[in-house]
């Protein structure tokens, strides 16, 4: 035994599926890197629609979500590289980010980033403690705050004369100055939710959605190809088994089951339930904004009604609440009950119960 | 015959590891100048020892006995010198050192002579034949060590006997090369388990992954049954989703059955033994041989020829690794048993024991070090993959929050600490740890209970004795005076409730 080569055993125990013996499942890292990914294509699509207003707006989200972020971690004595390596906050701004309108002026993206990161995040103890949905809690803010600025969102670039420059947007943003002789409403127009709710299936809207070819009339104004590129990035996420399926599903169904019914009941007045999925931010946040890992149900029957409820809540928000769109308060509202949603739905533990089929 | 199967809920797919280690033959692995063999190789009451420091022993001899019901006696795994009765470092998850006694080889491996009055198996009543189980020191080889004699007398009627050959950890594969190397042994010796408890129908159970081993237990079924062509004995492969090898799992598999949380598989109406149990039981009936060896995978890229070897119990685990392990192996971190389920080896000073079903020895690479676990986020993966379908996640809260209580009402105790959760956890929470301590200290939390309570009714015992005592002289005084009519009565009356009680 004297010879024994000199072997140095580790100590501390590592088993229990934690060990380095077996490739390990994703890091928290990870997922949120593919989240980010699944993102792009939709963004990129927004941005090529929509111009430069839209990277500009993502970039302050971001920029500002980051800074926050690692202040309040100074503030909280917490170690800063692992939970700003997390993504966590990327993902949170980018969706804020899209949820604003991209040609605001910059502080109302800081101040969304303010409330979701600072408010909504950390005072509620930080990631994996917070009850809301930090980006929509930052957008609902916001929202209530200055529902002005927040109305007004850009026209499709394919329809402008003079399509802002990336420095004519960044002096807009930070300046609030736009070239000579233009006017703010020459670049911006009512999304097809804000004209459903103010000039029905009657008005403008309804006819232009009746007159475009397919896929512009569904949605109308190229929202529905950023909603499609979103789309794509959500079955890719569902692909890679980064979501499970149970929320989409129930929140689209939730949502187009509420707006078929209403359709069939009165073809006049209510819009079918393609304009209502690809028109607003239905699909993003089925896939991205009510997935949330921290603020969802964690079962999967609470996942089912949790998604139905935000869904059949979009539509009711969205044709008699006060609010073109209604994701945010959505999924804040049914955010509310996941504590009591989880607890009801528990699994029957194996062994407990009575006979099996 | 395609059968019915079914399936258990959560799960996880794993890399199999197995080829690195099951392409080579069992070899027997020499035996060591010093063996140190654990009084506690079982689950329940460590054995007495028998021997005195100083005696000379043979292979095969009773050196401890079982100190209770759950117990199991210890054998001298080889001839020589009992040199020491002492606490050692053993193979045990918590590194609390435990009594051993220590044999010096003689070198000559000389065996206890057999015993003639041994009857024919096949002719020994059910009775007998589990004394001898319980004689011969077998314990469940798959890891669980309950002390085999115990399961086999269960309370109540059985009508399904599981042989379990599933190993679903990664990297094992021990009883993939016994099944392979014996499929008779295993076959006869379910056989007779078969008629020992009354069952109706034995099933042997493989992973799908291990064809060789299913087609070699097939042959010797087919010869099994050639002979007794009315038993009902079937080998079945199972599909490979780790924790299909657990006894809850598998029995749900099988039957279709739900073990109640809390309970034992008899109260389904089953009995399931591992497949290295079986060969164990077999030797031991047929051969007369009790159990002083088992087979052990030794594998892992820390070692340079991975295979399995037959190695006499009490085999310190160092002398192994100075054998097997890669000449330029540095920084190694052995584990014993699987990856899912085993444990660090807290001192390689500790011997192989009943339970050792693997040494698996990885090198360490710096940047694979297990990653810092960040918060919990709540993202229900873990849910997702339980197979006794907890919520591992408010399992963790409770357990960290030191809210015990609603642990274990959240059914804390039907964790089978497979490790699924942990596997697929994206912030890397070492869950089970967690509930292995929420669980050790709830058990402390009940033994202390149990002494407090124990302690409080003695107390209250003795002041009830005391008091009487009081009465009674006080009553006496009395007798001896004027008694007052109402206070005697009282004082009666006071002892006729005890009395009563
Ligand atoms: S897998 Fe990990 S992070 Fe996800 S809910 Fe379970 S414990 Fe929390
Ligand atoms: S270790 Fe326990 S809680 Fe985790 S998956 Fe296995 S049985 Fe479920």
């Amino acid at each position: 035994m004297s010879d024994a080569k000199p072997v140095r055993f580790m100590s501390g125990g590592s088993a229990g599926g934690t060990s380095p013996a077996l490739p390990s499942a994703p890091t928290v890292t990870r997922v949120m890197a593919t989240v980010v990914l699944a993102l792009v294509p939709g963004i990129g699509v927004y941005a090529w629609l929509f111009g430069w207003g839209v990277l500009v707006s993502l970039g302050i989200t971001v920029a500002a979500a980051y800074a926050f972020e690692a202040a309040m971690l100074r503030i909280r004595g917490r170690p800063v590289w692992p939970f700003l390596k997390d993504l966590s906050v990327l993902v949170t701004a980018l969706l804020l980010g899209l949820a604003l309108p991209p040609l605001a002026p910059w502080w109302i993206p800081v101040l969304g980033a303010f409330f979701a990161v600072v408010v909504a995040k950390h005072l509620y103890g930080g990631l994996g403690q917070n009850s809301f949905n930090p980006a929509m809690a930052g957008y609902a803010v916001v929202l209530v705050s200055f529902p002005l600025h927040l109305s007004r969102w850009p026209a499709p670039v394919t329809l402008l004369d003079a399509p802002l420059g990336l420095l004519e947007t960044l002096r807009l943003t930070f300046l609030g100055q736009l070239p000579g002789g233009m006017a703010l409403d020459a670049i911006t127009s009512a999304t097809v939710l804000d004209r459903l709710r103010t000039e029905g299936l009657a008005g403008d809207a309804g006819a232009a959605l009746s007159a475009l070819p397919f896929l512009e009339a569904f949605a109308g104004h190229g929202v529905e190809w950023v909603n499609l590129a979103f789309l794509l990035g959500g079955l890719w996420l569902l692909y890679r088994r980064i979501i499970s399926w149970h929320i989409p599903v129930a929140l689209l169904g939730g949502l187009a089951l509420m707006a078929g019914a209403f359709h069939l009941a009165d073809t006049g007045q209510y819009a079918p339930p393609l304009t209502h999925l690809f028109g607003g931010a239905a699909i993003l946040a089925a896939f991205f904004i009510a997935t949330d890992p921290v603020t969802a149900a964690a079962t999967p029957r609470g996942k089912l009604i949790y998604g139905a409820a935000i869904g059949a809540l979009i539509y009711g928000i969205r044709v008699f609440g006060g609010y073109p769109d209604g994701v945010a308060f959505a999924v804040l509202l049914v955010g509310l009950t996941v504590p009591l949603l989880d607890q009801y739905t528990r699994p029957r533990t194996f062994g407990t119960g009575g006979r099996l089929r | 015959m395609k059968r019915r199967l079914w399936s258990f809920p959560g799960g996880v797919r794993l890399p199999g590891f197995k080829e690195l280690s099951n392409r080579e033959a069992i070899v027997p692995f020499p035996i060591p100048r010093f063996i140190v063999l654990p009084l506690a190789q079982h689950a329940g009451q460590p054995a007495e020892p028998l021997v005195a420091v100083g005696e000379r022993v043979l292979c095969g001899q009773l050196i401890a006995r079982p100190a209770a019901l759950v117990s199991a006696p210890v054998h001298a795994s080889t001839s020589g010198t009992v040199v020491a009765i002492e606490e050692r470092p053993v193979a045990h998850r918590s590194g609390i050192p435990q009594r051993c006694i220590v044999i010096e080889s003689d070198g000559l491996d000389e065996w206890l002579p057999p015993n003639a009055d041994e009857q024919d198996p096949w002719r020994t009543p059910a009775k007998q034949l589990v004394e001898r189980i319980r004689d011969a020191g077998i314990v469940g080889l798959g890891g669980a060590v309950f002390p085999s004699a115990v399961k086999l007398t269960p309370a109540k009627p059985v009508d399904t006997l599981i042989i379990n050959g599933v190993e679903c950890e990664p990297y094992i594969t021990c009883d993939d090369l016994l099944m392979r190397s014996r499929p008779e042994a295993v076959l006869r010796g379910a056989r007779l388990l078969l008629e020992l408890t009354g069952a109706r129908r034995c099933r042997v159970a493989v992973e799908d992954n291990k064809p060789e081993a299913a087609g070699a237990l097939e042959q010797a079924l087919a010869q099994v049954l050639r002979d007794d062509w009315a038993a009902d004995m079937a080998v079945v492969q199972v599909p490979t989703r780790f924790p299909a090898g657990g006894e809850k799992q598998l029995i749900r598999v099988l039957t279709g059955r739900e073990v109640p949380s809390g309970g034992l598989p008899f109260q389904v109406g089953v009995v399931c033994v591992n497949v290295g149990t079986v060969a164990a039981i077999h030797d031991a009936l047929f051969e007369g041989r009790p159990l002083i060896s088992r087979i052990v995978t030794v594998t892992g890229d820390g070692v340079a020829a991975p295979r399995n070897y037959e190695m006499r119990l009490g085999t310190p685990i160092r002398e192994v690794l100075e054998q097997v392990l890669r000449e330029d192996a540095q920084d190694m971190r052995v584990h014993i048993g699987g990856p899912m389920m085993g444990f660090a080896l807290p001192d390689d000073r500790a011997p192989v024991a009943k339970g050792t079903n693997c040494l698996l020895v990885r090198a360490q690479p710096a940047e694979t070090r297990p990653a810092e676990a960040m918060p919990c986020i709540r993202c229900g993966a873990c849910v997702e993959v339980c197979p006794v379908r907890l919520m591992p996640q408010q399992l963790y809260w409770h357990a960290r929050a030191g809210e015990l209580d609603k642990a274990q009402k959240q059914h804390l105790f039907d964790c089978i600490e497979c490790g699924c959760c942990a596997h697929v956890c994206p912030s890397r929470i070492p869950l089970v740890q967690y509930y292995q301590f929420a669980k050790h200290e709830l058990r402390e939390a009940q033994r202390r209970a149990r002494k407090a309570e124990l302690a409080r009714t003695r107390n209250e015992q003795r002041q009830a004795r005391l008091e009487r005592q009081k009465a009674e002289k006080a009553a006496k005084r009395r007798s001896r005076g004027k008694p007052k009519r109402d206070e005697g009565a009282e004082a009666a009356e006071a002892n006729g409730d005890e009395a009563a009680a």
